[in-house]
């Protein structure tokens, strides 16, 4: 049996890492990757903590976070599209139509 | 001591190719790494005997999700961000930003020197067929959530397909 501790420190390091792309990274599809990341590191922590509280809810509400990363994954993709289509550009600090 | 001996394998690889989905230069390169990092996420809620969970992420994740993002890297034009940049302007003001996610982390999982502090297990123990035990909860407790999800699918279908039309009419 593995402490929950350390399913809840793996958790830590990969939402970190997420974050960093999310800042970091220019390329808009790395940054919808790293949310990928993020999304995966909440899943872990939520088995890891239904495990420990003998109950499949935290399971389930992982599962609800799968369907919403799908979700994302879909309408953000569409949105990579029609901004290359316009733009012709995927990078994070060119799209900059709002800015003034 | 095997299954300790697995889980440190499996962080270890998940980790490593998290990093490597954001330094690589090329999309692609990004994209098959984060399925190694979802394959190791997988195993590990094999290890904790989530195996409902586990088909649903190779199925839906690797098989599903990593697709699409590469399906899009090879609509957008990649050879022109390969000799760009990879990191924004602001990566500085963003290292700041991780090492403070960090320390506020570190800070509350180290809790003065008491570690991390669970409430009390509950007794008995946890339901031994899981695939039966989620699907129970799924369609019984979480009834409305499953509701709320499908017309959620519906709206994101519809809005990919919008987003992604040439011209609207």
């Amino acid at each position: 049996m593995i402490p929950t501790e350390y399913y809840i420190f793996l958790g830590s390091g990969l939402f970190t890492i997420g974050v960093i792309g999310v800042l970091t990274r220019r390329n808009v599809l790395i940054i919808l990757m790293s949310i990928e990341l993020i999304l995966n590191a909440v899943n872990i922590n939520l088995v890891a903590l239904s495990q420990y509280f003998k109950s499949v809810d935290g399971q389930v509400f992982a599962i609800f976070v799968i369907t919403d990363a799908a979700a994302e994954a879909a309408v953000g993709l569409g949105l990579i599209i029609a901004l290359f289509r316009n733009k012709e550009t995927v990078n994070a600090d060119e799209i900059d139509l709002l800015k003034w | 001591m095997l299954e300790l001996i697995t889980f440190i394998v499996l962080s270890v690889v998940a980790l490593v190719a998290a990093v490597m989905v954001i330094t690589r230069r090329n999309a692609v390169h990004s994209a098959i790494w984060l399925v190694v990092t979802l394959f190791a996420v997988g195993g590990i809620f094999l290890l904790q005997r989530a195996e409902f969970l586990f088909a649903v992420q190779i199925i839906l994740y690797v098989g599903g999700i990593t697709v699409l993002f590469l399906f899009v890297v090879m609509l957008v034009d990649i050879d022109v961000t390969l000799k760009q940049a990879r990191f924004a302007r602001q990566w500085q003001l963003a290292l700041v930003t991780a090492v403070l996610v960090v320390a506020q982390l570190g800070y509350a999982l180290y809790n003065h020197g008491q570690g991390l502090k669970l409430p009390d297990r509950p007794p008995g123990s946890a339901p031994a067929l899981n695939t039966q035990a989620v699907g129970m909860a799924l369609y019984q407790n979480y009834m409305l959530p499953v509701e709320i999800a499908s017309v959620l699918l519906l709206v994101a279908m519809v809005g990919a397909v919008i987003m992604a039309k040439r011209k609207l009419e």
